[in-house]
């Protein structure tokens, strides 16, 4: 089945039982197949609450919640929703289920039944495109941080999923291990056309993805590319989130006098535009 | 310091018998322990002596690391002797002396037991030195499949030792971490009598307890998020098969089996 319209939430909302808190409060939102959507917010704010709306994990106790067309509240769906959505949570540790890197990629591919002999190949390809192939009969205890994140994409990749859901994949991560991650999955996302949701609290990787959600006491509080969110530098400091340091700079040097147009993210960007102003 | 345990006592080879499948040695090993309790007296230990030679000699392992895994049980191996040689009773008296009486029975008794003792460790540490744990419990899920009918969990059992044996090395790095930052933090881990140590673990067992119930949760959410919902309908990954080698094995085991039966009946 062709997923045309891999993530929408309809005034999802989810409301702790414990604390009666509302986690997400509705959220209405559509991510376009092949996309790249970062989702920000400092902590409490509802991201991993929402991320595990998109995997029927939580189910909205308001709203309506559809992964490729399917409602994840109604239970015949559940184990399809979490086909299509596949998950990377933040603990490398606690999400590698076997003791030998193949098996691991393996485990989804048992609990949906498919065959042995298909599975082989499988695995192979969501080694290969992880780059994890010549680890495939390590222990993962042996493997560094960034190595056993990207065996868990790769367990992910596997089941072919249409989205991925990866819950601050890379907070655990040294910097180099993060660079390692991101742009596995940015690659994933570019040459697959796998659609990934990439939940995170470093702007530098929210800054390369396609759309960047900010999220605020369970609202969307910002919407927009990472040039039109990232240029907005006092509204984003209010809702408590640091901004690019390039971001920073411009918007400093704007105060300053200097006429720089919004939207410059990167060191490249101010090169450019203060070369332009000299 | 603890980085270097090691897991069991399996030795990595290739070897005919670590190429059996893991379930052929699993009943062999039952069908040696029947084995060794129909003995029916000393002198026919020479059978599955015999065996566990032969079987030590394909799989490679020397008389040494045979003779180690007797070691934790040599305390037992002398209760056994001397109980059953000077309690056995008996009516051929050898050694009459003071309170101390040795009857030809009580020897024959002790060498008995403690020989079927011997040769039980043995030849079960064959099994556990030419397998590795995840292909004993792959063995051990599919011979306790038939035992589904009675709602015996014996996929869950599998699930358990697999997800135990990957998450040993991880606590055991977890506990050089907190043991270290307990100490940087004045804990005293090796100085003290026996309950002052043991009441020093505390500050160690408490975090470690927290932190290895807090990974089941997040590993329990991952593993149903992907799609994981018990054995039901789950294919697998490594397919064991019978080969040639395990029939010859089979046969091997039958006849040892076939002999000491009929040097019982002989007696």
């Amino acid at each position: 089945m062709d997923c045309i319209q891999p993530i929408e939430t309809q005034g999802a909302t989810y409301r702790y039982e414990e604390d009666g808190q509302q986690a997400v409060d509705h959220v209405s939102l559509s991510i376009p197949k092949g996309s790249m959507i970062a989702v920000l917010g400092h902590n409490g704010s509802g991201k991993s609450t929402l991320a595990k709306l998109m995997n029927a994990l939580y189910l909205p106790t308001e709203g309506r919640v559809l992964v490729c067309g399917l409602d994840t509240a109604l239970e015949e769906n559940l184990w399809d929703v979490r086909r299509h959505a596949g998950m990377v949570f933040q603990n490398p540790d606690n999400q590698i289920v076997a003791t030998v890197v193949r098996e691991d990629v393996a485990f989804g591919l048992e609990n949906l039944g498919v065959p042995q002999p298909e599975m082989l190949p499988r695995i192979d390809e969501a080694l290969l495109a992880v780059r994890m192939t010549e680890y495939a009969a390590a222990a993962p205890h042996m493997l560094s941080g960034g190595q056993k994140q990207r065996v868990a994409v790769a367990g992910v990749l596997a089941m072919q999923p249409d989205v991925m859901i990866l819950d601050e994949a890379t907070a655990m991560l040294d910097p180099s291990g993060r660079e390692e991650v991101f742009s596995t999955v940015r690659k994933l996302n570019r040459e697959k056309s796998i659609t990934v949701v990439w939940i995170t609290h470093f702007m530098e990787e929210a800054a390369l993805c396609d759309r960047v959600l900010v999220l605020h006491h369970g609202a969307i509080a910002m919407d927009g590319t990472p040039r039109e969110v990232f240029s907005q530098v006092d509204e984003l400091k209010k809702l408590g989130l640091d901004v690019p340091p390039m971001a920073e700079l411009a918007e400093m040097l704007r105060q300053g006098g200097l006429s720089l147009p919004a939207g410059i993210l990167t060191v490249d960007d101010m090169v450019k535009e203060l070369k332009a102003c000299l | 310091m603890l980085k270097d345990i090691t897991l069991g006592q399996y030795m990595p080879g290739n070897t005919v018998v670590h190429r059996l499948d893991p379930r052929t040695k699993i009943l062999l090993t039952t069908a040696y322990i029947t084995m060794i309790f129909l003995v029916g007296s000393p002198l026919w230990y020479v059978v599955p002596a015999l065996y566990v030679a032969l079987a030590s000699r394909l799989a490679g392992l020397s008389f040494g690391q045979l003779l180690k895994s007797i070691k934790p049980l040599r305390f037992l191996l002398i209760l056994t002797f001397v109980l059953n040689l000077f309690f056995s009773g008996g009516t051929t008296i050898w050694v009459h002396w003071g309170f101390i009486t040795i009857a030809k029975e009580g020897v024959l008794l002790a060498v008995h037991f403690s020989m079927r003792l011997i040769f039980l460790v043995v030849g079960t540490s064959v099994l556990t030195l030419t397998t590795s744990p995840v292909a004993l419990s792959d063995g051990i899920e599919i011979l306790l499949k038939p035992l589904k009918v009675v709602h015996f969990p014996s996929h869950e059992l599998a699930m358990m030792m697999t997800i135990a044996l990957r998450f040993i090395p991880t606590l055991i790095e977890e506990t050089d971490k907190i043991m270290k930052a307990q100490q940087a933090r004045g804990a005293d881990f090796e100085s003290g009598n026996l309950i002052a140590r043991a009441k020093a673990m505390v500050p160690l067992l408490v975090p470690l307890f927290v932190s290895a119930f807090r990974r089941a949760g997040e590993l329990a959410m991952a593993m149903e998020a992907r799609c994981y919902h018990g054995g039901e309908g789950r294919t697998r990954l490594r397919v064991l098969r019978f080969t040639m080698e395990d029939t010859k094995a089979f046969l091997v085991s039958a006849a040892a089996l076939a002999v000491v039966i009929v040097g019982r009946s002989l007696l």
